[in-house]
């Protein structure tokens, strides 16, 4: 550095650190995008993310009293919990801003007790803004003993609103989809790479 | 372009050099950390072109010829795609010829800081090593490499590649990120504060402009994808769930987090050629670069506005009309500033004193082939045509127009126009154009027809195909060969510039050439401009 303009003067060493917290902020927000998508699929639905939320409101319907949609029921367990899932029934007719209750059931057919915690997620994708669950045993993790059945409700209605919605205002049918994943402390039991062939995956695509 | 008033001493201070480790190895000096960078670069694209022929042999007929194992086929994809992009083309344009020219372009005795300059070099290199170790250990389960394409999505990435392959593969491209980010630093602050008197922003080079531009949108991008990808590290290794299910992760997020960089990427790639181009288009036109001042913001607003399309590479995951419609418009809007560019460089060649160089070969077969990779691009902008053809051989034609036919036909005019600048030997040119005829005719006969390939179905990532896609993957395959042959006359012209006794003179090209490189010896002595060169105005400057 004996040539003085090589490292010219502070000037430089400004622009240099300026540049150095435009990448610290960058890599800040590449962070910070976890939980802010989060929370806007929370808050929108967004890609099938369900909104939880309390009873419809009387008012609110706006839709014709015969309007329906089939809510179809999808039930995974992953790899690692020895648990039967099931829905009471495949599917069922829904009218729009009505509060349903469907039961599910889980057995653990393993021979130790086993603690589950369950995902969930609506197909087609932009209906998770207009599907409200009141009510769902996925918001906490269960513990089952071995050859113990437990049946969970379901609590939901779908929003009216999603008439309006020309993306969703053609449906006349949906999937609601639940996977139990093994769970330890309401953290997923096992490591990423322990976890292979489960079936859970499909619900997210 | 404005000429410099004073030239660079040529004396023995000038021009002495450390001893041979030192002055490779410990290197602080921009132009020979260029050469290095473009050295690598080539050593780099032979690997990645040698992964690209595995790929052309298997696909010459249906079923499987030289890969038992489809995962390792895929490996070889992987390969490719990262090597070309991370450790060929960023090397040899913005730590290549970006070492080598921006400092000599805006009257510059080195780069702002030399030793950052060294450690840039030396990152990607570690980087590089880091990928080729995860080629030889186990990534899908009984085959090794990372088979996840350049993409590195989850839950392919994560649960589908349970060996360590996809985590050497993160840290090179952790290695290479870094390495770039500083280098990208050392490039804004050479260019704003370094340069010669009287060379204002509107007055530098568009090479220097184009490297500008770069610059913001590495220092943008790369910090997003290294944040992708240490999640992904971490739900790989500690039980991390951002991009899990199972602990409320979404992998679509990883998704949109890699192309917010990755779309940058793509222009990251581009831009630096599109500086290039300019100054070649106008040295053997012997006019200065039309619109001017129209090339240079063209530029910065394609980088602006390519911060904000990245979702057009994910129309498939089930995004909102509404969401659609703004991407296919943001990203059709980005066809604007690069048709102000294309339209430029004709107008440029208009009514000029064209001469037909080799180098002048190379960037009017760019211009072509750059517009016709725009073309589908703009095609594939629309998300409802792009739910057809994701993930076909259609994109894949797309971005191989673009990048294997758009910049790395540019490094190629690149080396051909600076050739006699860095070594002061000059390639013979009929060495030069027998290799871009070879490049031009077999790069085309090799993704023209991955088009038709695209649009009948054929799916990207496979190792086999039905026999109805037999017939053009044949043609592509012999076009592969065509360019290859290219590339062995490339090597030879080479060889022989050197082992030729003609020595190129300061300015090879005459009145055309402007910029301040030309003012220097060739090749330029070990330190220049130690007096700094004044920029006078002259009418018509580029």
């Amino acid at each position: 550095m004996s040539d003085p303009r090589s490292n010219p003067n502070r000037k430089a060493n400004r622009t240099a650190l300026a540049c150095a917290g435009l990448v610290a902020g960058m890599t800040g927000l590449a962070f910070a995008s976890v939980p802010l998508y989060d929370a806007f699929c929370k808050a929108t639905g967004f890609d099938g993310t369900p909104i939880q939320g309390a009873a419809p409101r009387a008012s609110a319907s706006g839709a014709h009293a015969d309007d329906s949609m089939i809510v179809r029921f999808d039930t995974n367990v992953s790899a690692g919990l020895p648990w039967a899932f099931r829905a009471e029934t495949r599917k069922v007719e829904a009218r729009l801003g009505e509060t349903t209750t469907v039961f599910f059931q889980a057995k653990n057919t393993g021979s130790a007790p086993s603690t589950g915690i369950a995902t969930f997620n609506v197909q087609p994708g932009l209906m998770g803004g207009y599907f409200v669950k009141v009510e769902c045993f996925c918001f906490k993790e269960q513990t089952l003993q071995p050859g113990e059945t437990m049946d969970f409700p379901v609590v939901f209605y779908i929003d009216p609103a999603m008439r309006q919605d020309s993306n969703t205002s053609h449906l006349s049918e949906m999937t609601l989809s639940y996977t139990y994943f093994a769970s330890k402390n309401g953290a997923p039991a096992t490591a990423a790479l322990a976890t292979t062939g489960d079936t859970g995956k499909k619900s997210n695509f | 372009m404005a000429t410099a008033a004073a030239h660079a001493g040529h004396d023995a201070h000038a021009d002495h050099k450390p001893s041979f480790f030192a002055r490779w190895f410990l290197s602080t000096n921009h132009k020979d950390i260029g050469t290095l960078y473009l050295l690598f670069a080539f050593s780099a694209g032979i690997i990645g072109a040698f992964l690209s022929f595995g790929i052309r042999m298997e696909m010459e007929e249906p079923g499987l010829q030289y890969f038992s194992n489809p995962a390792t086929y895929n490996v070889f994809v992987t390969g490719h795609g990262l090597i070309m992009v991370f450790f060929m083309v960023m090397p040899a344009l913005i730590g290549g010829f970006g070492n080598w020219f921006v400092p000599l372009m805006i009257g510059a005795p080195d780069m702002a800081f030399p030793r950052m300059n060294n450690i840039s070099f030396w990152l990607t290199v570690a980087g590089f090593m880091s990928l080729l170790c995860s080629l030889f250990v186990e990534g899908a389960p009984g085959a090794s490499g990372a088979g996840t394409g350049w993409t590195v999505y989850p839950p392919l990435s994560t649960v589908g590649h349970p060996g360590p392959a996809v985590d050497f593969a993160i840290f090179a491209l952790h290695l290479s990120g870094a390495g770039s980010i500083l280098g990208a630093i050392n490039f804004i602050t050479t260019i704003l504060n370094m340069r010669a008197p009287g060379m204002t922003l509107h007055k530098m080079p568009l090479f220097a402009w184009a490297e500008l531009v770069t610059a913001f949108l590495l220092l943008l991008s790369l910090p997003v994808l290294a944040g992708a990808i240490t999640m992904l590290l971490t739900d790989r290794n500690f039980g991390t769930t951002f991009f899990d299910p199972a602990g409320g992760g979404d992998p679509i997020l990883y998704q949109h987090l890699f192309w917010f960089f990755g779309h940058p990427e793509v222009y990251i790639m581009i831009l630096p050629a599109f500086g290039i181009v300019s100054h070649i288009i106008a040295t053997f036109s012997r006019k200065p670069v039309f619109g001017y001042l129209a090339m240079a913001y063209a530029m910065v607003a394609i980088g602006v506005v390519g911060f904000v399309v990245w979702a057009h590479h994910m129309y498939t995951v089930g995004l909102s009309l509404q969401t659609q419609s703004y991407f296919v418009f943001a990203t059709m809007v980005i066809a604007v500033p690069t048709g102000v560019k294309i339209f430029s460089w004709i107008a440029t060649m208009w009514g000029g004193s064209i001469r037909f160089t080799a180098a002048m070969h190379w960037a009017v077969g760019f211009i072509f082939l750059f517009t016709v990779g725009g073309v589908t691009g703009v095609v594939l902008a629309n998300s409802a045509v792009d739910k057809y053809l994701h993930d076909t051989y259609y994109v894949v034609a797309h971005f191989h127009y673009v990048l294997s036919l758009g910049a790395v036909f540019i490094i190629f005019a690149g080396v051909y126009y600076w050739f006699p600048k860095m070594t002061g030997h000059v390639i013979p040119e009929w060495a030069g154009k027998l290799h871009f005829w070879l490049a031009f005719i077999g790069a085309n006969v090799l993704f023209f027809p991955m088009h038709f390939l695209g649009l009948a179905g054929m799916p990207r990532r496979y190792a086999d195909y039905p026999e109805a896609f037999a017939g053009w993957h044949k043609v592509a395959t012999w076009g592969g060969h065509i360019f290859a042959l290219g590339m062995i006359v490339f090597v030879i012209g080479v060889v022989l510039a050197f082992r030729s006794k003609t020595r190129a003179a300061d300015n090879p090209w005459g009145e055309g050439a402007t910029t301040l490189e030309w003012t220097l010896s060739s090749p330029p002595p070990f330190h220049q401009f130690e007096t700094l060169p004044r920029i006078v105005d002259e009418p018509g400057h580029h």
